[in-house]
């Protein structure tokens, strides 16, 4: 099997100088796949995550983007090598317009980024209806959309979504996992770190369950759901 | 008739007074909310920065003044601004890279950055005294008013006079372009944009590629300018001492959390407020409410509420009324 | 070399300096005077209280006070209130009307906070209040106005002020931490529980005001006038000289009976300002390490986790703002007394406010030691910096001509290079050891 486009590869390590949260942890994605990342409260979902971004120590291991190693880079620098990425809470700029938040995502864009955004409008309508409106004033689904929109105007090589459809009502969730089923079949890859972990598997390709920041199972979606051992102890049976 | 003059009267000594004011104010207000917005602490040394800028077009503008150079009918230190406003850039990006870049780096509490500030603003106010010490200093020229008061009189036909000086004129036109200039920077540039953003989420902004470090100094090339330029129309309004404008930092700070720190808006809001407050506080009323009443209720007294020395207890009668009432000010500012 | 020893060298030091002040006057910049070494050393232990209380507020527990020059103003008005005798004739010409006009503005106030607490949120109770407030300000003013007229009236040029009870001066500086202490809990009130910006802003503003009262009140404190002539605890160098005991003793001394007197007072007065000094700072100590002390610290460190262990933290942060702000009263009404006059003129925030910081800055924040260290130190400094100027400058002009413009210039502005000198101070030591001298243990 060739090397997949993005893998952090047997990570081991944690936030600063403190104890090591991840234990040699692999999680990996491929063009046109969807792979979520789930697991009970406190297993290291959203630290995975970060490891893969940059923003905690990896001590071991290796994160490598498109076959390049990119260990060392800073998160800043990542999102130039193009890993999109789009935080749990906070991702959006409040203050600022709809147009103006996908203008930031586009910030270190020099060329001509009006054809991107048409695509982001196009992918979510609702956006381009409320463009001249403050984002801090939409709706939790809305700006949820805001926040993926403004990670997909770098036009990233990979987009990494931290929890999109936390706190957000049941049919929000299924029209966000709808939306994110579209941004895929575009052939970008997906890295989402999901608490919902039911729904989630039903649209991945590849499931990575963690435990205490061990890969605990993983497999495709199906494969995960079918799993008794996974039903019994993740999924409430 | 009576009510003509009274509104004459009004115009004259508190309307146009107040909005003068409430300009200097504003653009003072509007330097200390972005610094505030952006670096995300109360800068102690504003005041001391605008003595700083105002001092250097005014030695320029002596300078001027002795060479023949003048601009007619405007006060010469119009053409000195400029340079004062280079060199209070020059200043501040200097400060910024000597003092406070090092706790940015280390991610301080705000408290030690005022603190750092209260240390940069003993060193500019001595450096203002030692260049040009501590007396008052009169700078303006050209034609002094826009409208004499005589020439209003003959004019109308009142009683009362109203006068506009140049300086106040100069102020309120000035103070428009600059913040209209400002909103369209903040507002329709790249670079505007992304102060704005890094101002909202630093974190995010960070992630959207936005450099901290060139946000930051464009912040400070801004409000050295901004507060060159109230510093300047203060001085030309009224005249110029360095302890003046050290105290200048209550109501301008008292103006920024009234229209809510970090709101550019909610500044210029905040300027009018307190100026107006202090204006109208600190009036004696007897003339216009002389034209008003009748004359058996006329008052006897000024009909003054307090006098000019406490306008400072008006700015912070309202900034305590604020801080209690609605911290994050009128215009929803960040802090609380 | 132990951490303690250091720190006693440290004092050592300073009590070198001003001895070499007394001794000698080499090096250009000490005098050789016992008369200006006293000087310092008074006014240095009146900044170790002031940086004291201020330690109290910024070491132990974060807040962040820039109205000091308020508290120690209102200290110095103590004084004049306690130990001035009553100007005759005042009360009954106009002190009844002003004590019964305070106290008209006190109960709006406290009828408008009672409106605020009863009504229900809305129109009718901003309306209510806001009339309330105005309604009570003209009634304040139609009763304050004549007994005013009337006070300032009483022989102006040496009175025209209701004077103070005539109590003994002592008993002012107490008096000076109360009024300290009240003004702090309106404060205290308005801006704690916001954030440390808005203390500091709040505070800025209230020293100004307390200013303004004291220069414009003249039935107050007589204003820009001045208290002369207050009443002090040591007896008048003068008497001393005519004291042939005195004489006679300081003869054995060998000194003549002038700087004899002026140094027996001197000495008096440090004598009295070391004996408070000590036992603010032995209640400090104590304070320090009591659980309360041990609270306010964690508190400190961390307000987050010490709200949710239910420390009622702006509760906590009232209690040491109050008594921060009154030592800092405490020590004005010290300085005033001093002096023997109130000059509300002079009162000045760069040198009552932000000077106390750089002490605090200094000595050590979190440490009372370092505290009365960089008191006495900076405010030897303080002094020190003009001479220490004017000697760079004839330095560096030497090759000028005597009356040429720029060394003039240069000598006559040397003075402002304190301002300049200690803002560098400030900002080297925060940067490079932001600790203090004296570092928190």
């Amino acid at each position: 099997m060739s090397e997949p486009f993005l893998i952090g590869d047997a990570m081991t390590g944690g936030y600063g100088k403190g104890p090591d949260i991840l234990h040699e942890c692999t999680i990996a994605v491929n063009p046109g796949e969807i792979a979520v990342i789930v697991g009970p409260n406190g297993a290291g979902k959203s630290t995975a995550m970060k490891a893969v971004f940059g923003m905690l120590n990896v001590r071991s291991g290796a994160v490598r983007l498109g076959g390049e190693d990119i260990t060392a880079l800073s998160p800043q620098d990542r999102v130039i090598k193009g890993m999109g990425f789009v935080p749990q809470t906070s991702n959006i700029f409040t203050s600022m317009t709809v147009e103006e938040n996908l203008e930031m995502g586009a910030f270190i864009r020099t060329d001509d980024f009006s054809d991107t955004m048409e695509q982001v409008y196009h992918l979510f309508p609702i956006l381009k209806e409320k463009r001249n409106q403050a984002a801090g004033e939409l709706s939790g689904g809305q700006r949820q959309q805001v926040a993926v929109g403004r990670a997909l105007m770098t036009k990233p090589k990979v987009l990494m979504l931290d929890e999109p459809t936390a706190g957000v009502s049941p049919i929000v969730m299924d029209e966000l996992f709808d939306r994110i089923i579209e941004v895929s079949r575009t052939g970008l890859p997906i890295l989402m770190v999901e608490q919902n972990a039911k729904q989630a598997l039903e649209i991945a390709d590849k499931g990575y369950v963690l435990v205490q920041g061990r890969n605990a199972y993983s497999g495709t979606g199906q494969e995960l759901l079918a799993d008794p051992e996974v039903r019994k102890s993740f999924l409430g049976g | 008739m009576d009510v003509l003059n009274a509104l004459v009267a009004l115009s004259n000594f508190v309307l146009i007074p107040g909005i003068a004011y409430g300009s200097q104010l504003a653009l003072g207000a509007l330097g200390v909310t972005l610094i505030y917005g952006i670096l995300r602490f109360s800068n102690f040394a504003h005041g001391d920065t605008m003595a700083f800028g105002t001092m250097v077009t005014i030695l320029f503008t002596w300078w001027f003044q002795s060479m023949g150079i003048s601009a007619g009918p405007l006060p010469t230190a119009l053409l000195a601004l400029p340079i004062g406003i280079v060199a209070t850039m020059g200043l501040v990006v200097v400060t910024d890279r000597a003092v406070y870049r090092f706790y940015r780096a280390q991610k301080a509490k705000p408290v030690i950055f005022v603190m750092a500030s209260l240390g940069v603003m003993f060193m500019i106010n001595g450096l203002v005294r030692f260049i040009i010490g501590p007396g008052d200093q009169r700078f303006a020229d050209g034609e002094r008013f826009i409208i004499k008061a005589r020439t209003f009189k003959q004019m109308t036909g009142l009683d009362e006079g109203l006068a506009i000086k140049t300086s106040q004129g100069i102020t309120v036109v000035t103070a428009i372009i600059v913040v209209a200039l400002l909103f369209w920077f903040l507002n329709k540039t790249r670079t505007g944009k992304s102060m704005r953003a890094y101002s909202d989420n630093e974190d995010l902004a960070l992630l959207s590629g936005i450099n901290p470090e060139r946000v930051v100094t464009i912040t400070w090339l801004i409000v050295a300018a901004l507060a060159t330029i109230a510093g300047t129309l203060y001085g030309l309004d009224k005249s110029f001492k360095p302890f003046t404008y050290f105290q200048l930092l209550l109501p301008i700070f008292a103006a920024a959390i009234v229209g809510g720190l970090g709101s550019p808006l909610g500044a210029i809001a905040g300027g009018f407020v307190i100026a107006m407050s202090e204006v109208t506080v600190t009036y004696a009323w007897k003339k216009v409410a002389g034209y008003l009443l009748p004359e058996s209720l006329a008052p006897d007294g000024l009909a003054q509420l307090l006098s000019t020395d406490y306008k400072f207890a008006v700015s912070f009668a309202i900034l305590v009324v604020v801080l209690l009432f609605k911290p994050t000010g009128i215009f929803k500012g960040k802090a609380v | 070399m132990s951490e303690t020893v250091k720190h006693t060298l440290l004092f050592v030091a300073v009590g070198v300096l001003l001895l070499l002040e007394g001794t000698t006057t080499g090096l250009g910049i000490f005098s050789g005077s016992w008369n200006s070494a006293l000087t310092i050393l008074n006014m240095g232990l009146i900044s170790a209280i002031m940086a004291l209380g201020v330690n109290l507020q910024w070491g132990f527990a974060g807040l962040f006070n820039v109205g000091i020059m308020g508290f120690t103003a209102l200290g110095g008005l103590a004084v004049v209130l306690t130990a001035m005798p009553a100007t005759p004739g005042a009360w009954s010409a106009g002190g009844g009307r002003i004590l019964l006009a305070l106290v008209l503005g006190a109960l709006t106030i406290a009828a408008a906070i009672m409106a605020y607490r009863k009504l229900a949120a809305g129109l009718t109770r901003v309306l209510g209040m806001i009339v309330l407030l105005v309604v009570g300000f003209f009634l304040f003013r139609v009763v304050l106005d004549p007994g005013v007229d009337a006070v300032e009236s009483i022989n102006p040029a040496l009175a025209g002020n209701i004077g103070g009870l005539g109590l003994p001066v002592l008993l002012a500086w107490p008096v000076g931490g109360l009024l300290a202490a009240g003004a702090a809990w309106v404060i205290g009130k308005t801006a704690l529980g916001l954030r440390s910006d808005y203390l500091a802003i709040a505070t800025l503003g209230i020293a100004e005001i307390i200013l303004s009262v004291l220069k414009n009140e003249d039935w107050l404190s007589r204003g820009v006038k001045n208290v002369v002539g207050l009443p002090r605890p040591l007896p008048y160098e003068v008497d001393l000289q005519n004291d042939p005991g005195f004489v006679a003793s300081a003869a054995n001394w060998g000194f003549d009976p002038t700087t004899a007197s002026t140094l027996y007072v001197k000495l008096g007065y440090a004598l009295l300002f070391t004996a408070v000094l000590l036992v603010l700072l032995w209640m400090a100590q104590m304070a320090l390490k009591s659980p309360w002390g041990r609270m306010m610290r964690a508190i400190r460190d961390n307000e987050i986790a010490a709200r949710a262990m239910g420390k009622d933290v702006t509760r906590r942060h009232l209690q040491i703002f109050i008594l921060g702000s009154a030592i800092c009263g405490i020590a004005g009404a010290m300085m005033t007394t001093l002096d023997s006059q109130l000059t509300p003129g002079t009162y000045n925030p760069l040198r009552f406010t932000f000077l106390i910081w750089v002490m605090v800055i200094v000595g050590g924040s979190g440490n009372n030691f370092g505290a009365v260290l960089g008191g006495i130190l900076v405010w030897f400094l303080w002094i020190k910096v003009e001479p220490l100027g004017i000697m760079l400058i004839e330095l560096a002009t030497s090759g000028m001509a005597e009356d040429s413009w720029p060394r003039g210039h240069l000598l006559e502005s040397a003075a402002h290079m304190r301002l300049f000198t200690m803002g560098l101070i400030l900002l080297l030591m925060l940067r490079f050891n932001p600790r203090g001298l004296i570092p928190e243990k």
